[in-house]
């Protein structure tokens, strides 16, 4: 070999980076690269992408189950949730809950991870109690709630008695059966909002809190002005991870109420179920599944909007 | 104005304790509460957890409760089948998006910024989506393909989340913060990507593998509507699944419910008050991530 050209193929390694996507990458390169991926790909389509297609298709057929064949019967589907009153109600129960859901369970982490932020006695047993409501299922959050509501035995109700407050049909009742569920589930989600925030918090410099109070601004500016500004990024995170879950309410409905008293408690992943896996509606039931699709994508979007207008990343 | 707003903290400071724990103190009681009432009510008599007002301290103690909700569902089975599915989804997940991955992060292959942007995708749907297709395939790989992962066996808990978009993503992005010097040189080594990977990558990506390792445990273990569409028979039930089947058959025996609820929360605690750092610092770092 010929100094020349050793020196050319030399330099030609030493250029990797900037030769890179140019060039077509070398065979071996290529087989491990689709080796690597395939049998996590693979998973990936068959469960996640191709039934993202799927139930698009499904949702212009008619499809129970029942008979074997799946005619197209055009936006039939589509037009027919337009016309069910259970999906006005089911739709109006999802945004109610979530309305009153996502800022509740905000405000009590925030409020408990600041008192949490600070080196006290006991803090780090403060911490694990609250905690502890991730470590939870939704089936066992449901059930104790249940208990503690229960009309006829609840501790609630007594601790109301006690206020001189008469006894209470919560989750019997249509009025109130909801809200039992967003006092359950932001009890059941304390313990990640408090983690955020306070992840939050320790990021916020100690300086700038300083340089606040001796400027003469009270606990209170300080917090509104300073803490809150820099804990931004993390509501914006919160609102949107709290607000796609809220969407998706379903555990919780199951086993409290299933979608009752008087569909009360309705909300469209549970109308959703009730219509593929009780009545196996599968056509109508995917075009409930999109138009939540649709929802939740919407949702999310206006919070990304409005939440960069208010959001401060510092660097 | 300034002299005043210094002075007071230094002055709590010196008080016996700082007055947070006039809020702390109430707010946790109200944290706890539910599972305080849950054990309380789990070894009760029947007559006295249904008296009004309730009583808050038993006069007696039964202990049979747990032994009695054991006879009449099989949690020690529900237990085992929740520990063989998240355990397996959990391995499965590991050497799943460590490879896809690390392909994704460094290696060039055809398609991959298609096939990226496919998984990605689907990262954005809910499962209510596509929960309906994923059970008629689950349906037809059990009938045609292989009856272990079809409907009504565990398999079909675990192969639809053998591996995540998230997992895949998430690694992906850890892997592309390492330095790629270490793997260049093994490379010219001789070691094979494999191998690369195996003796290099992973064992700098522990922080990143503990941390998705606890959030697919915690989703696998509390996963609830898919184990309630493709189980039916109660030998191949999870805890959750097993707890609302029990909950439907006994709902007035609030006892046996509670010492069941008891029974199945009891080592999740321990788990997570065992490894209490890593999954609050997984939740955090998953947060910190989307900001």
């Amino acid at each position: 070999m010929t100094a020349p050209a050793a020196l050319l193929r030399r330099r030609r390694t030493e250029s990797a980076p900037a030769r890179a996507g140019r060039r077509r990458p070398a065979a071996s390169e290529q087989f491990a690269g689709w080796a690597f991926v395939t049998p996590g790909a693979l998973i990936i389509l068959v469960f996640g992408a191709v039934p993202i297609v799927w139930s698009a298709v499904m949702s212009f057929q008619r499809n129970n189950l029942l008979t074997g064949n799946t005619p197209y019967v055009g936006l039939r589907n589509y037009r027919a949730m337009v016309h069910d009153p259970v999906v006005a109600q089911a739709v109006q129960h999802t945004l109610v809950y979530t309305a009153l859901f996502v800022p509740g369970a905000m405000i009590a982490g925030l409020f408990l991870a600041v008192a949490m932020n600070r080196k006290i006695r006991f803090i780090s047993l403060y911490r694990t109690a609250a905690y502890a409501t991730m470590a939870i299922s939704t089936i066992s959050e449901a059930v104790v709630f249940i208990w503690l509501f229960d009309p006829s035995y609840g501790v609630v109700n007594y601790f109301l008695s006690l206020l001189g407050i008469p006894q209470q049909q919560f989750l019997n009742s249509p009025s109130q059966a909801l809200y039992v569920i967003v006092i359950m589930t932001i009890w059941g989600w304390t313990g990640f909002s408090v983690v955020i925030y306070l992840a939050a918090l320790q990021g916020v410099p100690q300086m700038l809190l300083d340089a606040a109070a001796v400027d003469g601004a009270g606990p209170w500016t300080t917090f509104r002005r300073v803490t809150l500004p820099l804990l931004s990024p993390a509501s914006l995170f919160l609102a949107v991870w709290l607000t796609i879950n809220a969407l998706q309410l379903f555990d919780e409905v199951y086993l409290s109420t299933q979608g009752g008293p008087l569909n009360a408690t309705t909300v469209l992943v549970y109308y959703v179920y009730e219509q593929a896996f009780i009545n196996f509606n599968f056509g109508y039931a995917s075009a409930i599944a999109y138009f939540l699709f649709l929802i939740i994508l919407v949702v999310t979007a206006v919070q990304f909007r409005a939440g960069r207008r208010f959001t401060h990343y510092r660097s | 104005m300034t002299a005043p707003a210094q002075a007071m903290p230094r002055r709590r400071f010196r008080l016996p304790f700082s007055p947070w724990h006039l809020v702390l103190v109430p707010a946790t009681l109200v944290l706890i509460f539910p599972f305080v009432w849950l054990a309380v009510t789990s070894v009760e008599t029947l007559p006295e957890a249904l008296h009004f007002p309730p009583i808050l301290t038993p006069h007696t103690i039964r202990f049979a409760n747990y032994p009695d909700a054991l006879h009449a569902a099989p949690f020690g089975r529900f237990f085992l089948n929740s520990t063989v599915v998240a355990v397996t989804t959990v391995l499965c997940n590991l050497v799943l998006c460590s490879l896809a991955g690390y392909a994704f992060a460094r290696l060039r292959f055809l398609g991959r910024g298609a096939l990226f942007a496919v998984i990605m995708a689907t990262l954005m749907v809910p499962f209510q989506v596509t929960m309906i297709p994923q059970f008629i395939i689950t349906k037809w790989l059990g009938i045609h393909v292989l009856a272990g992962v079809g409907i009504n066996h565990l398999g079909a808990l675990i192969l639809p989340n053998a591996a995540t978009a998230f997992g895949i993503f998430f690694l992906r992005q850890f892997f592309k913060t390492l330095p790629v010097e270490y793997e260049e040189s093994a490379r010219v080594d001789g070691a094979s990507r494999l191998k690369v990977l195996w003796r290099i990558v992973l064992p700098l990506s522990a922080p990143a593998l503990a941390t998705l390792a606890a959030l697919t445990f915690l989703d696998s273990w509390n996963n609830f509507l898919w184990p309630l569409i493709a189980v039916t028979s109660t030998s191949q039930m999870t805890l959750p699944l097993g707890l609302a089947t029990f909950q439907g058959a006994h709902a007035t025996e609030w006892t046996l419910l509670m010492a069941a609820n008891v029974m199945s929360l009891a080592p999740m605690l321990l788990i997570f008050f065992a490894a209490q750092r890593y999954f609050i610092r997984s939740v955090a770092a998953t947060g910190l991530a989307g900001t």
